[in-house]
């Protein structure tokens, strides 16, 4: 019974958030906004028995991803951004169509799983239970990962090189 | 979880105490570090507030408790000041910054592990500290060390707020530079707090206490790791070398330079606490936390030996701070950047490893720096 | 590298050397310390030793004053009611604390040595008003053996404003 008022109460504020990234005219506070939903997110980690997952989503996105966002709109200046109701025509129903369908795959894709995959998330959380499932049950993607991240590495510096000698 | 409501009514009290301690805490150690700074330049610092004439046999002067009064002097004159809001400055994000910085300032008190449990505190929070042994806000966070990486990771946040809000070029440079300084340290931090995990074979910061009691303290075994975690958090605290942030004379004092009265001191609250935190974190990881003589037989001792550690560490930062010159921005990027990641990728590496080969008994009969660990 | 860390290390072992060294400072409200011999403090009024005032309101002082400091007006003595040798004296004298420099020129101007930069330096006000010292507060005490001014005296004793130094030297 406490769970569920909880998992209400940080429904709502996950969706309203989300809802007010979204129709926030200044990018700064849609980037607060979209922390603020990060946050809640890493509570319903916790709620799940997941507190490794918690700490990883508050220090990756909430704490690295997002810092690297508010700095770009920081440098850039582009915080007074012409919001969502000036975007060209058209923009925002293909958006919201792409939006849909999006929802609808990872919908299917919970629906067909069955909810099963939490609890593969809520394992013990001593390091070494978590190296072995991260180095052997999911390796492959683990090495994906490490691949794309390094092939982004590498771009950014042939590009920063390139623009440079330009 | 019949209990949760006294669970929490028990981590409520405790967690209130803590709180209250360190930020006592927090008030002294400004105090600590006028003086020591006061007496490294060879002057006595505040001593006026807090004058209690007391004679002394064969000394002419009356003078004790010098300046015991200062930081609640400064507190109620920033509480007397004018709360001023700037004209054109982003209000709601401007209010809300010297919030956001302080809360996981005092949020990430909560897995410190204060001392090993005594029985009456046992026997009175029977669901909540019992069942995991050890004095700490939180105790059954078994993640405390990634808990503290994440607390430590929305740290930023407040700086960046207060510097875009305040619409001020000072604050916004002041706030690009700390953003950048601290996303760019955060790696060899990070880094470096896998390594006694590895050692301890826990994320949980008590396990790591116990892992030091049996194998030594873990700046004997890893000297490196635990300079590299006292540079890192000077980094992350923004503090001299690394104070870029407020320098003077080009920022007149970085992000918070709008600000004043109260919300100004919570951003100077923040960072005392910060320091209190990273000198328990340096204790507790490196410094054997809470271990020392007697404290099995009196377990509130570890308490006082965590404190004892912690202003030990503050010290070092004050010293630090008297003695060195700032750092220029480039190399404080270059040091980040091509030294401390380095050498913190590659300690992480040689020390896995180590602990792989005396695992495997290489070290046997051999009692050398890492020998103690295959046991 | 090495070099890095020794200097390093060099710096932290002065500050620490500086710690235990006991600190300079003097307590200033409690302990004062004499002023120079040459100090240039606040301005006094001289008397002669038998009480006169040497000052004779001839407003040199004012006139050399760069910071227009300074504001005298001269009244006659008579021989029943003498407050200073020769024709005049200053019945105000006023001196405002905020405008003046201290740089001694009234010092140099005064033709008898009656105005004296001293060793007093607290000179700090709650308002503009009590910036201004007057006579009264400028003037020193009656020596032991003189007379509290106005005095009356024999007339034909004091005529010369300036004294005729009897050894000059």
């Amino acid at each position: 019974m406490g769970n569920l008022i909880l998992f209400l109460i940080l429904a709502v504020i996950a969706i309203g958030s989300a809802i007010m990234m979204l129709f926030s005219r200044n990018a700064v506070h849609s980037a607060l906004w979209l922390i603020l939903n990060f946050a809640t997110i890493a509570v319903f980690y916790i709620i799940l028995n997941a507190p490794f997952l918690a700490m990883v989503q508050i220090t990756v996105y909430a704490g690295a991803i997002m810092v690297l966002f508010l700095f770009v709109i920081m440098l850039l200046g582009t915080e007074q951004g012409s919001g969502v109701l000036a975007t060209r025509r058209g923009q925002l129903w293909t958006a919201a169509g792409l939006g849909l369908v999006v929802l609808g795959s990872i919908g299917t894709a919970l629906v067909r799983i069955g909810g099963s995959s939490v609890q593969a998330a809520a394992a013990d959380t001593s390091p070494r239970v978590l190296a072995m499932i991260l180095f052997e049950n999911f390796t492959f993607p683990f090495e994906v990962t490490g691949i794309l991240l390094l092939v982004a590495v590498v771009g950014l510096y042939v590009m920063s090189k390139q623009l440079r000698k330009g | 979880m019949e209990n949760a409501g006294a669970v929490a009514l028990a981590a409520l009290a405790v967690g209130g105490i803590i709180a209250f301690v360190v930020i006592t805490g927090f008030a002294y150690s400004t105090l600590l570090e006028r003086k020591v700074l006061a007496r490294m330049q060879v002057r006595v610092g505040p001593n006026r507030a807090g004058y209690i004439p007391i004679p002394r046999r064969g000394k002419d002067d009356l003078r004790l408790l010098g300046g015991v009064m200062q930081p609640l002097a400064d507190a109620v004159k920033l509480f007397m000041k004018e709360d001023f809001t700037p004209p054109y400055v982003d209000t709601w994000v401007y209010n809300i910054a010297p919030i956001i910085t302080v809360f996981p300032a005092v949020f990430s008190l909560a897995v410190i592990p204060w001392a090993p449990l005594p029985q009456w505190l046992a026997d009175m929070t029977p669901h909540y500290l019992a069942p995991h042994g050890y004095l700490a806000i939180a105790p059954g966070l078994n993640v405390a060390l990634l808990f503290i990486l994440a607390i430590t990771s929305i740290e930023v946040y407040g700086v960046v707020l207060a510097g875009w809000s305040s619409n001020s070029k000072y604050a916004v440079l002041g706030a690009i530079r700390s953003t950048a300084q601290m996303i760019s340290y955060e790696l060899s931090l990070g880094l470096t707090l896998l390594i006694p995990v590895m050692i301890a074979g826990s994320l949980n910061l008590n396990d790591i206490v116990v892992s030091q009691q049996q194998n030594g303290w873990f700046i004997m075994l890893q000297p490196i790791a635990g300079i590299l975690f006292f540079v890192g958090a000077l980094a992350e605290l923004q503090r001299a070398p690394f104070d870029l942030l407020e320098a003077e004379q080009e920022l007149s004092s970085g992000y918070n330079v709008e600000y004043a009265g109260m919300r100004f001191a919570m951003f100077m609250m923040a960072e005392y606490v910060k320091m209190i935190i990273f000198s328990a974190m340096w204790a507790v990881l490196f410094l054997g936390g809470y271990a020392g003589p007697l404290v099995s037989q009196f377990p509130m001792l570890g308490a006082v030996y965590m404190i004892l550690k912690i202003v030990a560490g503050l010290f070092l930062m004050i010293w630090i701070r008297a003695s060195w010159p700032r750092l220029r921005y480039d190399q404080l990027m270059d040091f980040g950047w091509k030294f401390m990641l380095p050498i913190s990728v590659l300690n992480v590496i040689v020390t896995g490893v180590m602990i792989v080969l005396a695992e495997e008994g290489v070290f046997d009969g051999m009692l050398g720096w890492f020998g103690l660990l295959g046991g | 590298m090495l070099g890095y860390i020794s200097e390093l290390i060099k710096g932290m072992a002065i500050t620490m050397r500086h710690m235990i060294t006991p600190p300079v400072t003097i307590q200033y409200p409690e302990i004062k310390r004499p002023v120079r011999y040459r100090f240039k403090g606040r301005h006094e009024l001289k008397r002669y030793d038998n009480g006169l005032e040497k000052c004779i309101g001839c407003a040199l002082c004012a006139a050399a004053c760069p910071a227009d400091a300074i504001f005298v007006e001269a009244s006659e003595n008579t021989d029943d009611v003498r407050f200073s040798p020769g024709e005049r004296y200053a019945s105000t004298y006023e001196i405002n604390m905020l405008r003046c420099i201290f740089c001694g020129y009234c010092e140099d101007a005064c033709p008898t040595e009656a105005i004296v930069l001293e060793d007093k330096y607290e000179l700090a006000f709650y308002d503009r008003a009590s910036a201004i010292y007057t006579k009264d507060m400028l003037i020193v005490d009656v020596p032991i053996n003189g007379q509290q001014t106005p005095q009356v005296v024999e007339p034909g004793v004091f005529t010369k404003s300036i004294p005729i130094m009897e050894d000059p030297k």
